[in-house]
């Protein structure tokens, strides 16, 4: 087992390594196809634009450029801000937005999958009843409803309306502010891990070992406790990453409509200024969680169902 | 079987007894059970699927009113009065009952303004006035069209992508994957952002970032089903009567693979209508004049806090054409295959 596992996670770091090296190319890629220079001023002219373009390196060619950039990558360098925070280094700026992005994302995990599990656990034992009903109505809302709707609603009713919350993030409140856009991210999850939860809680209820346990003469509760959620919650797992997407892309919008200073605000301030390194370095970062989160998910996976790591990970 | 001597006495049957069994255990056929094809079966499956039926009334009104609320109104989705401007909703007959009145804190805003008695914009007007019954269902003919060109696109890229990987396997599925797999690394909404970029922003860009990422889960289900059928004898049978991959693939496999497939084309519908809304929203969707229901909750959004309405309108159809893809990729995928992932 030991060696089984080691080769395992030694296989899946080096694929996620590889993964984002191509990454990091094809945006690359992609920022030198994009329309538009980040000099965009009129009063520049053709002279001031190719010495701008000279001093930040963007005459060089394409690779020379892309080695360039790979190695200061490698000491944590994202280069600098053309437009938004001129000569600031974009590491600088994103030091302070990315904690804020992380704890919200957090909260909103957190609370989603505690109360997405509680939901669909009991829709599961009150299955074919009303409260599994409106559970599952509930669920489906959560889960087709884009997260900046939410947000919409939430800042209008509980904020505008009721006055119960701040309609804006505050810095000096974190906590207290940070509540209604935690809650517009978390719908998603917590309609997500229902759905999944419920589902996988009635496929173990209806499993032999649940009726043996239950001739076996053991109490309906510890069937439950015991026997069923246990079983429940390690599948559950898996579903981290696509929740991880579902946090991401809802942090892009949530975080604008609330003025949250986190990434996602960066990612389209950036896009409605031309600042490459600025998109690079977010779009760099958004790939890096989610890989390192299913590489995560993976291996610990991995550990719990032997029949993945021996199969390669196809399961 | 005849050569097999047996040596059974030959004993009347009413000289046998029936042990361990009780008599009652045997029942008349009470009922013939028809012969029902794949299709059909699927069909009535979904018409006893409340949420899928639900989903689909929703669907065929929602197209209803986008096809013929703008042919019926008598103005155009661009057609500017700015005398006309924020005015509430206002809605004949419903006027009556104390909701969709024209008032707003209290005061008869038409009244105020002085607009003919016989002048209603349902939904009201926006900033420059115009008429947001109008360019609400204007932009929900968007969000359809995007929904079409999603399942052409997931039928097109995504099913060939996964059945051409799937099918020829070793260093071909091997480099196709890990294509696959760094598209999928980037978040969805990154990729989508940044390809939208790329041209300048409108329905060709909103396209663009669909073609991207869109078919990237299709392409999945497609290879995973065609792993399923490669092995099978009819595929073998084809290869042995001379045919070839492409008539194989297409000609062969794909009527056995279709209803997962459309199924999961159907599940990428609400995620191609919410990429549109959301690039109309950080305006990197159609343009001014043009209405989407991103761009009209965008536009909304300014003037929220005072102005609800504006907002309230795209944001529920928005919501209900979500809701209603969701359910009927729902109960098509229980009604077709339920042992099907989603992802």
């Amino acid at each position: 087992m030991g060696k089984d596992m080691g080769r395992y996670i030694v296989k899946r770091v080096l694929i996620a390594a590889v993964t984002l090296l191509a990454i990091t190319f094809l945006l690359f890629l992609l920022m030198d196809l994009l329309p538009g220079s980040p000099f965009n001023n009129e009063k520049l002219n053709e002279a001031q634009r190719a010495l701008l373009e000279h001093k930040y390196g963007l005459d060089k060619p394409f690779f020379v450029r892309y080695w360039i950039y790979l190695n200061n990558l490698l000491h944590g360098n994202f280069g600098i801000s053309y437009v938004i925070a001129v000569d600031q280094p974009v590491s600088g700026m994103m030091a302070s937005r990315l904690p804020i992005t992380i704890r919200m994302g957090v909260q909103a995990m957190l609370i989603g999958v505690v109360v997405g599990l509680i939901f669909g656990i009991i829709a599961a034992l009150k299955k074919n009843t009303w409260i599994d009903t409106i559970a599952t109505i509930c669920s489906v809302i959560g889960f087709s409803v884009p997260a900046y709707v939410f947000a919409l609603f939430l800042v209008f009713f509980a904020a505008f309306k009721m006055g119960w919350f701040p309609i804006r993030f505050a810095i000096d409140q974190p906590v207290f502010s940070s509540i209604l856009p935690t809650l517009s991210l978390s719908a998603y999850i917590i309609a997500t891990m229902a759905r999944y939860a419920r589902s996988e809680m009635i496929e173990c209820l209806s499993s032999d070992y649940i009726t043996l346990a239950k001739a076996k003469g053991i109490s309906e509760q510890k069937v439950i406790i015991r026997h069923a959620l246990r079983n429940t919650l390690v599948p559950i797992i898996t579903v981290v990453s696509p929740l991880m997407i579902g946090l991401i892309t809802g942090s892009v919008v949530v975080e604008q409509i609330f003025g949250v200073p986190g990434l996602g605000q960066m990612l389209l301030s950036g896009v409605q200024n031309n600042d490459y390194n600025v998109i690079m370095a977010v779009a760099l970062v958004y790939s890096f969680l989610y890989i390192v989160i299913m590489l995560v998910v993976d291996v610990l996976y991995g550990f719990i169902d032997p029949r993945i790591r021996v199969s390669g990970g196809k399961a | 079987m005849q050569d097999m001597n047996l040596n059974i006495p030959d004993v009347p049957a009413e000289k046998l007894t029936l042990v361990h069994r009780d008599p009652s255990d045997f029942h008349e056929i009470s009922e013939v059970y028809e012969n029902t094809s794949y299709w059909k079966d699927a069909a009535l499956k979904m018409l006893h699927n409340r949420g899928a039926m639900v989903g689909i009334f929703m669907i065929v009104g929602i197209i209803l009113f986008a096809v013929f609320a703008p042919i019926a109104s008598a103005r155009t989705y661009d057609e500017v009065i700015l005398e006309h401007n924020f005015l509430p909703p206002r809605i004949p007959v419903l006027e009556n009952f104390g909701i969709f009145d024209g008032v707003r804190d209290g005061v008869d805003v038409y009244a105020q303004r002085e607009i003919p008695e016989n002048v209603y914009y349902y939904f009201g007007t926006d900033s420059l006035g115009r008429d947001l019954w109008t360019r609400l269902w204007n932009g929900t003919r968007l969000s359809l069209l995007i929904a079409v060109i999603a399942v052409v696109i997931d039928l097109v890229i995504g099913m060939s992508y996964g059945l051409v990987s799937g099918y020829f396997g070793k260093t071909v599925d091997f480099l196709m994957q890990r294509f696959v797999e760094v598209l999928n690394g980037i978040p969805q909404v990154v990729l989508v952002t940044l390809f939208a970029l790329v041209l300048e922003p409108g329905i060709s860009s909103i396209i663009l970032a669909l073609l991207v990422s869109g078919w990237i889960p299709m392409s999945r289900v497609a290879r995973a089903q065609m792993l399923k059928q490669k092995g099978q004898e009819y595929v073998l049978a084809s290869h042995t009567l001379g045919t070839n991959s492409r008539k194989t693939i297409f000609g062969e496999i794909v009527p056995n693979v279709l209803g997962q497939v459309v199924t999961m084309s159907m599940f990428s519908i609400p995620s191609a209508i919410f990429t549109e809304s959301y690039l109309s929203y950080i305006g990197l969707g159609v343009r001014a004049p043009m209405a989407s229901l991103g761009s009209l909750v965008s536009d909304g959004y300014s003037s929220f806090l005072s102005y609800p309405y504006l907002v309230i309108a795209p944001v529920t159809v928005l919501a209900i054409l979500m809701i209603s893809f969701n359910l009927f990729a729902d109960g098509l995928r229980d009604a077709v295959d339920p042992t099907m992932k989603e992802m």
